[in-house]
């Protein structure tokens, strides 16, 4: 998507496919499916979201809530993006990400090794470790990292399908804290770069890929938004602008105001 | 025989198979292959005393007294 020449798919922002592990994703807007209140509204935002792909976390089986989930995502052709939320080391998440490979016949995981509770931050020594056990096992490894472009590299290196560097801490609506940072991860990677969490509305997913991310993940600003469903519209707009943006190539900034209207052939009033 | 599922304690017939257990639980009937017999998606995984069991192994797996077993599933999350 380089260059002048603007084709009908780049004006449509629709023909323009994720390409992740050969599989192509329609859509750029990968939603996460925590905080929703109820299943219904849940289904209603992320097919107003034009969503192709959407996490899950693995619990405990219930009975009372059992596949519903799943079987909602199968039934509206979504793929499912297992995570390793809740895990604190490389070995819980490489454990959990083995059960959702079973549970959910897909090898892609969102690997996800916090630090601790409070900030949710990502434990890098063992964000490394998991990446590298479960390159290891055939996993395509979806890494959310800390917003560091040298972890981001390092994570690359290890064999890791995609990158997802934070925009800001989970669930906090922050938007994008250091965007240099997340221009520098974009400028030196060869695989997706996915910006994911701290998205608080719309236009914090369009700058995201007006920096040049491939796709942007986010749940909380959804699910918890006021209305959902036109949330996840909002988004689907949101991502499809950025990326015509960053196509299109914005103006250079300047200090000092510059008149779009010609001066010569004013009329002049005597 | 007394299993801990899921962190709490659950009683199973003798020698009873995880198949055994994850029907029960699920209220699915399964295949020897481990997958539903009504044709959609089972969508759950167990882990056997901190060990993933491949569905496929699951009929061939006595439980014993005293194994600790995950029953995990899709959820909503981030």
């Amino acid at each position: 998507m380089t260059g002048t020449t603007v084709t009908n798919s780049q004006l449509s922002g629709l023909q323009d496919p994720l390409v992740i592990d050969g599989v192509p994703l329609a859509s750029r807007l990968i939603m996460g499916t925590g905080g929703a209140p109820s299943l219904d509204g849940l289904g209603a935002a992320l097919l107003a979201s034009g969503t192709s792909l959407t996490t899950v976390a693995m619990r405990r089986y219930s009975p009372d809530e059992a596949g519903s989930l799943f079987q909602l995502l199968v039934d509206h052709g979504i793929r499912v993006l297992p995570n390793t939320a809740g895990c604190f080391t490389a070995r819980d998440a490489v454990l959990t990400a083995e059960l959702a490979r079973e549970a959910l016949e897909t090898d892609w995981v969102k690997l996800e090794v916090i630090a601790d509770e409070h900030t949710l931050l990502p434990d890098a020594v063992e964000l490394v470790d998991a990446t590298e056990q479960l390159v290891n096992r055939g996993f395509k490894v979806f890494a959310y990292t800390n917003d560091d472009p040298v972890l981001a590299l390092r994570l690359e290196n290890l064999g890791a399908t995609a990158v997802m560097p934070l925009g800001s801490p989970i669930g906090t609506g922050l938007g994008i804290l250091n965007p240099h940072n997340i221009e520098l991860i974009v400028s030196r990677a060869s695989v997706p770069v996915v910006l994911d969490a701290g998205i608080g509305t719309a236009s914090d997913a369009a700058l995201a890929m007006e920096l040049g991310c491939d796709a942007v993940l986010l749940a909380t600003a959804v699910t918890r938004a006021q209305n959902p469903a036109l949330m996840g519209k909002a988004f689907k707009h949101a991502v499809i602008a950025g990326r015509l943006a960053k196509a299109a190539g914005r103006i250079p900034r300047r200090e000092h105001a510059l008149a779009s209207s010609a001066m010569e052939g004013r009329a002049e009033f005597l | 025989m007394n299993i801990t599922l899921n962190g709490t304690g659950h009683t199973v017939a003798d020698d009873a198979s995880l198949t055994a257990l994850v029907s029960e639980v699920t209220g699915r009937p399964l295949a020897a292959d481990g997958r539903a017999t009504d044709g959609r998606k089972l969508g759950v995984a167990v882990a056997r005393n901190a060990q993933v069991v491949p569905r496929s192994l699951w009929s061939a797996t006595a439980l014993a007294e005293g194994d600790d077993v995950e029953l995990v599933t899709a959820v909503q999350g981030g």
